[in-house]
């Protein structure tokens, strides 16, 4: 027997209302190993994390910890047993300081008070050991999201946490951060430390983890050694067919101008400089143009300006020739725009509406779901059924779900439904495939050429390489709100591309430089 | 022809007959492959909600008992009684006593629908006690002074309401000041306003008959406004003989009115306009989501200023249908706002925030006000009846958690259905491992 399992999770079982979440799963982790929870969006990974975390307890199945059975009936047993979580939204009091946040639930007090200068120690002793640059007196509010998972990798290493589970930990970093936070990972394995890693992103289970256990529709496929399997027969096993991953589209055709920007200015809200500065950028039918950049440089702000939810300061923006500049949200969308927002719980959604009232939530207002003022019921719950099969979109109730149950794939995959089937003329995709999986961003990418097939215009904001690579006809790189750079997206490899995402390089003054 | 006639009948006899004993077995059996309606019902997360705001009410209910017994155990039995019976233990008979009750029913339910109505668009209309006062000074300038008729009272005073909300809601919108403390200070601005006008600025005269002619809107003893009965009979709601239906045994008629009527109807309209119309979506998307609304290019800021004005309407509305019954007169010059508007938290919150459930919830709030009512002469005064509904207001904030639990002891049960089906299914096989 061998016995070298750190936990062992045997045979868990756990429903939800309407769906098996986790049908007799089994899960060994070894001690010092980077193990590797692979699954589409509502296939139940993180389901499994929580029933190990103690936030849900499993109908069936036991727990075992260094061959012990144990009871994990809150966050509190799996701390004292040593596990800690990164869940993929931070559990941070934003307007606290990291070192406050670290401590917090675990503070070292003396006479009651807090020994701040004993925390400091303990947590920049650990933040020096294991490279995790931060700064412990910055609010949380200001960091960057990068740093914010630092600290949340930092609480889980003061509560001296030998199991670690990271959610997703990769869909918010930008590709540099990405690199790091795999060497740090790395360095935990090399320690003794065990790590849980859910991820739907194939390239990162090859890059960094030992073992991989894969899991489709709550039950488990198998757990492969990463070293003796590949990219292909991983996806297989996760969505159970073949997956085209790279994307498959033809020459582009691009038609006419759709949208021109004109020297588009936006102030920013954090700071006092304009987030986008002067920005000129023409979109034709029938091409996918992708703005490409790292995280922060104004792209989130272009998109508001651009889509009416925030005002600029200067500049114009033409859409088939109209001025929409100061047109109003539902003019914008009237006259043919579609927006897949950035965050989908924050624009996307109401989490509090049903799947089907979501699905409306652009067009109730038109004579296909109302009469004279009075909602269709019947229609909306047919049309959602339509939208429901066409994309695919999986829930617990089908069109009477609540939102705010269903995974995080189905809901954005609820939200591409809505906007594409408006059949808009110019698409604004914000990270439309933001922690999905590669099924979903298989099938939303084919969604996105088939739309530029169509002729339509395509605008797409990506922070993703690999995407802006694939996808993308051609691309304006933006750094510092400026463009710093327009290409076609045959004519250039991802390390220039990164330069010039970096700041490095920048065309036009390619000549100037040394 | 007539046999032709008899047979008609019969078959669609026979096919009712049929049809309802088809509706009357879905109840208990699944058919075309539906689940049984009353399983359905029972599932229903509207049936959770009930049941959980029964349970709370009967926790808060016993834990008011638990603090009578504390107070005066020995008559805690009889007063616990006669709160629990309402109205029906008028000294005058139940019909009066549930008459009047009926009668304090409407304009709670109108307070509570207000509530309700500004907190789906997510704003919390703590003004109600202002926007009734105006209300009611609406609906009695306009029946005291101006001699009109009910209707047109009414319509004042939902218009007067209708200003008093708008204003927060217009506040919100456009400077984003939080509704709560634009709506307490519009409260005391509301009832201070109100006072000075009733009592000093507005004089007149009005003959009334040979021996009454007046010139202020307070009686001759000059602590409440005149009893309409009195001075404009054309401007009480008519009752369309409820108030002989609810009278005592040789009693006077009591003050039911088409005033819960009119607010039942109202209480449907509003819910059919919140969860039937786009208006409706378009508001409850606001209080859900405002960033939400605003990409799908709701107008959140009007919807803001709207939703508060109909709040504002729905109180005045609920002032007049209280003060046109002539069952009680504004006083003058009072201090404290009204008790009766600030129930509309309550009733709102009992109802889980549904229209329809604010109808039985304000029902209820009257029936226990009326019967502590009753309790004067008692260790206890009808304050008490404060007591009970803050109680299970307290016990209502448990609903969500209730609701919890009951699910999840419904899972429970069915995942316990689940294995013994299990458990039963081995047994077979290990029964036909033995024959082989």
């Amino acid at each position: 027997m061998d016995n070298n399992y750190v936990i062992e999770m045997l045979n868990i079982t756990k429903e939800f209302p309407g769906i098996i979440a986790n049908d007799d799963i089994t899960l060994q982790l070894k001690k010092g190993e980077i193990h590797a929870l692979l699954g589409e969006n509502g296939a139940g990974k993180s389901t499994l994390m929580s029933v190990l975390f103690g936030l849900y307890q499993a109908e069936k199945g036991i727990i075992k910890k260094d061959g012990q059975v144990v009871e994990i009936k809150n966050p509190n047993d799996a701390n004292a047993l040593g596990i800690g979580m990164v869940h993929q939204h931070f559990k941070l009091v934003e307007i606290f300081s990291v070192l406050d946040n670290i401590i917090l639930g675990k503070e070292p007090c003396k006479a009651g008070f807090i020994n701040r200068k004993e925390a400091r120690e303990k947590v920049v002793k650990l933040s020096e050991k294991y490279g995790l640059n931060i700064d412990p007196d910055a609010l949380i509010e200001n960091v960057s999201v990068g740093m914010q998972q630092r600290v949340e990798i930092l609480k889980m290493l003061y509560r001296d946490n030998e199991i670690l589970i990271f959610d997703e930990p990769t869909a918010v970093l930008t590709p540099q951060e990405i690199n790091e936070l795999m060497d740090i990972m790395r360095g935990f394995a090399k320690e003794g430390k065990s790590i849980l890693f859910i991820t739907h992103k194939l390239n990162e289970i090859m890059a960094v983890s030992d073992r991989c256990t894969v899991l489709r529709k709550g039950k488990c496929i198998g757990t492969v050694e990463t070293k003796k399997t590949n990219v292909r027969a991983l996806s297989r096993m996760m969505v159970g067919r073949e997956v085209q991953l790279q994307v498959k589209k033809g020459e582009a055709h691009p038609g006419e101008r759709v949208l021109s920007i004109e020297n588009l200015t936006v102030p920013s809200k954090i700071h006092k400089n304009n987030a986008v500065k002067k920005v000129n950028l023409n979109v034709h039918k029938g091409e996918i143009v992708c703005v490409a950049g790292i995280e922060g440089n104004g792209q989130t702000e272009f998109v508001l300006a651009l889509t009416g939810l925030e005002k600029p300061s200067e500049g114009r923006i033409l859409f088939k020739d109209i001025d929409i500049t100061k047109a109003s949200i539902r003019e914008r969308s009237k006259i043919g725009m579609s927006h897949i927002p950035e965050d989908r719980h924050k624009y996307g959604l109401i989490l509090d509406y049903t799947l089907q009232e979501n699905l409306i939530l652009q067009r109730y207002w038109q004579p296909q779901f109302q009469n004279h003022g009075f909602i269709k019921n019947n229609e909306v719950t047919k049309y959602a059924e339509k939208l429901i099969k066409q994309y695919d979109i999986r829930s617990g109730q089908g069109p009477t779900t609540m939102a705010r149950s269903m995974s995080g794939g189905n809901q954005q995959k609820a939200i591409v439904a809505r906007e594409i089937d408006k059949d808009p003329d110019l698409l604004v995709a914000v990270q439309p495939t933001r922690g999905l999986d590669v099924g979903a961003i298989e099938y939303i990418h084919k969604q996105l050429v088939a739309e530029r097939d169509n002729g339509k215009a395509v605008l797409l904001v990506s922070l993703e390489l690999e995407e802006v690579m694939s996808v993308s006809d051609r691309m304006y790189v933006m750094y510092e709100g400026e463009i710093v750079g327009e290409f076609n997206s045959k004519d250039i490899t991802v390390e220039e591309l990164g330069l010039y995402m970096a700041g490095a390089k920048r065309q036009g003054e390619t000549a100037n430089e040394k | 022809m007539k046999n032709n006639f008899w047979k008609v009948l019969g078959g669609w006899f026979k096919k009712t007959a049929q049809n309802i004993g088809r509706w009357f077995k879905s109840l208990f059996v699944s058919m075309d492959d539906k689940e049984p309606k009353l399983r359905t019902l029972m599932n229903s997360p509207k049936t959770l909600s009930f049941v959980s705001s029964i349970i709370c009410i009967i926790g808060g209910l016993l834990v008011g008992y638990l603090i009578i017994i504390l107070i005066d155990a020995k008559n805690a039995t009889s007063i616990f009684g006669s709160i629990l019976k309402g109205g029906f233990a008028n000294p005058y008979g139940a019909g009066y006593g549930l008459g009047n009750q009926l009668a304090y029913t409407a304009p709670l339910i109108m307070v509570g629908l207000s509530v309700l109505f500004a907190y789906k668009t997510g704003m919390f209309n703590i003004g109600v006690a202002g926007q009734y006062t105006l209300g009611a000074f609406g609906a009695l300038y306009c029946a005291i002074v101006l001699n009109a008729p009910w209707y047109v009272c009414i319509l004042a005073a939902m218009l007067l309401g209708a200003v008093w909300g708008a204003i927060p809601g217009l506040f919100k919108a456009l400077f984003q000041v939080n509704e709560v403390i634009t709506c307490i200070m519009f409260n005391w601005i509301g009832l201070y306003m109100v006072n000075d006008l009733m009592s000093s600025k507005i004089t007149f005269t009005r003959v009334i008959n040979d021996n009454l002619t007046i010139s202020s809107m307070f009686n001759r003893g000059g602590a409440n406004t005149w009893s309409l009965a009195t001075v404009n009979k054309s401007s009480l709601l008519p009752d369309w003989g409820l108030g002989e239906l609810f009278s005592g045994s040789s009693m006077s008629p009591s003050k039911v009115s088409i005033a819960i009527i009119i607010a039942i109807v109202i209480a449907v309209v509003i819910q059919i306009l919140l969860n039937k119309t786009t208006f409706g979506y378009e508001l409850r998307a606001c209080g859900k989501n405002k960033n939400a609304s605003k990409y799908a290019g709701i107008n959140d800021k009007s919807n803001i200023i709207l939703s508060m004005t109909i709040a504002g309407a729905l109180a005045g509305i609920g002032a007049a249908l209280l003060f046109l019954t002539d069952i009680q007169q504004f006083p003058k010059s009072t201090t404290s706002l009204s008790s009766l508007a600030f129930n509309g938290i309550p009733v709102a919150f009992m109802a889980s925030l549904n229209p329809i459930g604010s109808i039985f919830a304000a029902f209820f709030v009257a029936h226990i006000s009326e019967g502590a009512g009753l309790l004067t002469g008692t260790t206890f005064s009808k304050e008490m009846a404060n007591v009970f509904t803050g109680i299970i207001i307290y016990f209502c904030a448990f609903a969500p958690l209730v609701i919890e639990q009951l699910s999840k002891r419904k899972n429970r049960l069915e995942m316990q259905m689940l294995e013994e089906a299990d458990n039963a299914k081995p047994k077979e096989e290990d029964g036909k491992e033995v024959n082989l």
